[in-house]
């Protein structure tokens, strides 16, 4: 098959492109000199010396805090934005509202961050941890409404009108019934969320104050004076974070595939 | 059966129905769709050095009268009056038009083989491609310095192979070229997933219908295969394009003085100049170039739901 | 599983009764969806401890008729009255029917004990009540070994008991049962109608079925209400459905019958036998004996089941009226039936059906033979509808 000989080609070539740069960059982290192209041998020196930069740390804080909260309340004005989109076909500007939820998502982040770092100003709210939250909120809800969206439009309306129909009225069944079916995909989209608050530059750069630096600001300004091999580290750190995460989150998929298939082993031997 | 799940239940709204739909429809009109109102108004205002740099925007509703007489369109007349805006707009589209081109160059064959891969091995695959986007973007484009720069790894690279002598230097670092290879490198997933879920859900049968009657594997190709992927193109160059016209971070890094994008532009009038009207209309007037983009992308979502 | 016998056909027809009231009641039903109109100014009555069968193809809205009275929906027009008392407006958690579903809608991260609990948990019943039900029902359903387990551990057939018991547990007024058994095979199927009918006749309840499946329908149904693009064309037990449908569209709809068209010559007396209906359907002189509103030069249909169609290769006595000659075209052998399709001179089909008593028969019908078909006066139907 030549098809497939050059299939494999494209991929490798594909994957390693997009693959390589990551894994010099996770190497050289641990290199003892400090110039790129020199190996100078393993060392953790440069953790040690993130670990003793306090504005790094602080920074790492203040983008943690941040990335829960917003990547919270993006979670649930996502989810409730998915409902609306999903479960109610007709409502006065429902086309204004589906246009909010994907613009975002394709929307340069200067404009999402200049336009709102001038909403703060009009509204005289003083910039700092919490607008960057609102503003990270505002984003991250729409990703968020989308992954929600795709599950609930496979989601079969039945078990709800089975649990109304059994006497339990709407709100209930929502949280009985329709929350903890459609958890894997909040999940999901807590997740996004969080890493989508974790990597942004543009848009906390707009909306941060004095005592908010957040991850990404301080990196961009260390970057800007050239490459240091401690970023290198605070990098590797964040990419062995993410890949944790993602091997938690397959391996917890993976588990639950498998007693998927062992379920319809039982229900295909159980008979009375 | 007769159940159309359009007007599904009673007209009844509880309250509880209507919070879903009110409360984030209230957060996104105030944090979205007003800040859009705010950034057109400012753009229209004077340039005066206080802080906030702009003449105050609310005194009240009553003032709306007397904003609509002061209306102020020369910071538009600025942008047409300097040729560093026009040649910036103009840089920028020619960049992202470039770069989603080389995307598609790139990501389609990607798509084709993953959606020809067997089965079982599609899902790592995918996951493969989404993994990159989940770590920081900004550390992505901060990997590539490391390479291009002209001390860095590729000039190495390039010495020890012996393409290069032992004191040349590769010279991309701070070019169009790195910027290109930045957003190729960056936008890469997003433009390789669209278009792997269009050529994975295509049925394999109509390709052997083709070659059964008697049309050739590479005509089959033209003929069927990519006409059916359109949608997939269609919303992948949407997804690139519109993020890299405005884009900041990857020409700010990797180009150079003479790398010239809207972006840049607008970070260096707000955050260097701190001429805050300007950076506005310089916003607006981008904005109003991707309003067809983002329409097309709309409607193009739209569909898929 | 006990396989019953089936119950023995309780003397039971309310619906004869002019001073019975009806349980529920389907008064001038309208549902329009946009400018679909799913049910159309429907009138129904169905009286307690019925077992009522909503019969009709594909959108004919008797699914929609189901889920208003389950509250899901809400007519457009008209009003529906439980027990008297007018259910408009009555949230379906408030409403004391209650529905076992197409897609059995088992909730599939409780197990089905859980499942058929979780109706009688939302009344707040004191816990050992709600064990002590569930118990019952398990039972009931013979389901006990199973309480522990997830829905997506059961075959379909279990499933399918889950969902009857969690439906049955809050002992509903109306059990409401949407294609109740479409999804099981065949087998099971039929065991399973029978086991439904025991239990609506052991505890009482009244059953509302919603079916496509005709056999179905006539096994387990008091009455069935046939329906059709929205409009009831006629209720009538199982019997009188078969035996005497009121239109061409159930007729057709309900087993197997030669549909003939033709115009009434007259309805005066016809072979001396009173009040019977003369009618010409192309050459063919039929004879039938009922009583008719139809009047001379009106176009009706001559319906008749095949197995009410004698065949012989012998001329029959009397060959003017009610017999057919033609030749065999085709035979579908059925095991316990043959039927025959008979070509006519002018290419027309009348289908014959014979039961197959002996295994030896001396001289068979088969392919090309020229027969002869009768039938009695009292055998077939006039459709004016």
């Amino acid at each position: 098959m030549r098809a497939s000989r050059f299939d494999a080609t494209v991929l490798t070539l594909g994957f390693a492109f997009l693959y390589i740069p990551i894994v010099i960059l996770v190497i050289y982290s641990f290199n003892a000199s400090r110039l790129v192209t020199v190996w100078g041998g393993f060392s953790l020196n440069w953790y040690r010396t993130m670990w003793s930069n306090q504005g790094l740390m602080d920074a790492a804080w203040v983008t943690a805090r941040v990335g829960v909260i917003s990547a919270t309340l993006g979670t649930v004005l996502g989810t409730l934005a998915a409902l609306a989109l999903v479960r109610f076909s007709r409502f006065p500007g429902r086309m204004l509202f589906s246009g909010m939820i994907y613009a975002p998502l394709v929307m340069p982040e200067v404009i999402t961050g200049l336009s709102m770092l001038l909403l703060f100003v009009a509204l005289n709210i003083d910039r700092g941890f919490w607008t960057v939250i609102i503003a990270h909120t505002t984003f991250t809800m729409c990703y968020v409404a989308i992954v929600v969206q795709s599950r609930l439009l496979t989601f079969d309306r039945s078990l709800e009108e089975a649990a109304l129909d059994l006497g339990c009225p709407p709100v209930k069944t929502f949280f009985k019934i329709t929350l903890p079916l459609i958890m894997p995909a909040v999940i999901a989209g807590w997740m996004l969320a969080f890493t989508l608050s974790l990597d942004d530059l543009v848009i906390a750069s707009f909306n941060t104050g004095p005592g908010a630096t957040t991850l990404p600001i301080k990196i961009y300004s260390q970057v800007r004076l050239g490459v240091t091999p401690e970023i290198n580290a605070i990098c590797t750190i964040l990419i062995g974070l993410v890949t944790i995460g993602v091997i938690i989150a397959s391996i917890g998929t993976k588990r639950a595939e498998m007693r998927r298939i062992r379920d319809e082993h039982v229900a295909a031997r159980g008979t009375t | 059966m007769a159940t159309v799940s359009e007007t599904h239940t009673a007209k009844k709204p509880s309250p509880a129905r209507w919070l879903v739909v009110a409360v984030p429809y209230v957060w996104l009109l105030l944090f979205f769709a007003a800040p859009f109102l705010i950034i057109l108004k400012i753009s229209l205002s004077d340039t005066a050095i206080a802080m906030p740099p702009y003449t105050p925007l609310f005194q009240g509703f009553g003032a709306l009268g007397d904003f609509a007489s002061k209306l102020d369109f020369e910071n538009y007349l600025f942008l047409t009056d300097d040729p560093l805006y026009i040649r910036s707009y103009l840089s920028s589209l020619r960049i992202a038009v470039i770069s989603t081109f080389l995307l598609l160059l790139i990501g389609y064959p990607m798509a084709l083989a993953m959606a020809r891969a067997p089965t079982s091995l599609r899902p790592t695959l995918v996951m493969l491609v989404i993994l990159p986007f989940w770590t920081s973007f900004l550390i992505r484009v901060y990997a590539w310095i490391g390479i291009l720069k002209p001390d860095g790894l590729l000039t190495l690279l390039l010495q020890t192979i012996g393409l290069l002598g032992p004191n040349e230097q590769v010279q991309i670092f701070r070019t169009d070229i790195a910027v290109f290879i930045g957003i190729v490198y960056s936008y890469l997933p997003f433009m390789v997933l669209p278009l792997y879920a269009a050529l994975e859900k295509m049925d394999n049968t109509l390709l052997e219908a083709a070659n059964d009657l008697g049309c050739p594997p590479l005509k089959a190709f033209w003929k069927i295969t990519f006409p059916l992927s359109l949608p997939g193109v269609v919303a992948g160059s949407m997804i690139c394009f519109i993020p890299i016209t405005g884009e900041f971070v990857i020409p700010d890094l990797l180009g150079g003085a003479d790398t010239l994008m809207i972006g840049k532009t607008l970070w260096t009038e707000f955050f260097g100049n701190r001429d805050w009207p300007l950076a506005s209309a310089v916003a607006v007037i981008l904005l109003v170039m991707l309003v067809v983009p983002i329409a097309i992308f709309q409607n193009q979502q739209k569909k898929v739901v | 599983m006990a396989k019953s016998l089936g119950p023995v056909k309780r003397k039971f027809s309310p619906w004869t009764d002019p001073a019975a009231v009806p349980f529920i009641r389907f008064e001038n039903i309208t549902k329009r969806f946009g400018d679909f109109t799913a049910v159309d100014n429907l009138t129904l009555d169905i009286y307690e401890r019925e077992f009522f069968s909503l019969l009709g193809p594909s959108g004919c809205g008797k699914t929609t008729l189901m889920r208003m009275l389950a509250g899901f929906e809400e007519p457009t027009e008209g009003r529906i009255l439980l027990q008297g008392k007018d259910i408009s407006g009555v949230p379906p958690y408030r409403r004391p029917t209650n529905m076992m579903f197409q897609s059995y809608a088992l909730f599939p991260h409780m197990t089905v004990e859980k499942n058929v609990a979780f109706g009688l948990e939302q009344d707040n019943l004191p816990k050992g009540e709600i064990s002590a039900r569930v118990e019952e029902m398990l039972k009931l359903v013979k389901l006990e070994p199973f309480a522990k387990r997830k829905p997506n551990q059961l075959s379909g057939g279990q499933r399918q008991r889950v969902a009857l018991a969690r439906s049955l547990a809050k002992r509903p007024k109306v059990l409401l049962l949407d294609e109740p058994l479409g999804a099981l095979d065949k087998k099971l199927r039929e065991e399973t109608q029978f086991e439904l009918m025991d239990i609506q006749t052991n505890l009482g309840l009244t059953f509302l079925i919603v079916t496509h499946d005709q056999e179905e329908a006539m096994t387990v149904s008091d009455r069935i209400a046939v329906m059709d693009r929205g409009v009831i064309v006629q209720v009538a037990t199982p019997a009188e459905i078969y035996e005497a449908p009121n239109s061409r569209y159930v007729a057709d709809f309900i087993g197997d019958i030669n549909i003939l068209e033709g115009t009434v010559v007259s309805t005066e007396s016809a072979l001396g036998a009173p009040g019977a209906v003369r009618i010409d359907c192309d050459g063919i002189a039929v004879a039938v004996e009922q009583e008719c509103q139809a009047v001379k030069g009106d176009k009706v249909a001559f319906a008749i089941r095949p197995e009410k169609v004698r065949i012989s290769p012998d001329q029959p006595a009397e060959t003017s009226v009610n017999a057919v000659y033609g030749e065999v075209w085709d035979i579908g052998y059925l095991g316990d039936f043959s039927v025959f399709l008979v070509k006519l001179a002018d290419d027309r089909i009348v289908r014959a059906a014979q039961a197959n008593v002996s295994r030896l028969v001396d001289r068979p019908i088969t392919f090309g033979d020229m027969v002869w078909l009768t039938w009695p006066l009292d055998a077939g139907l006039v459709l004016t509808r």
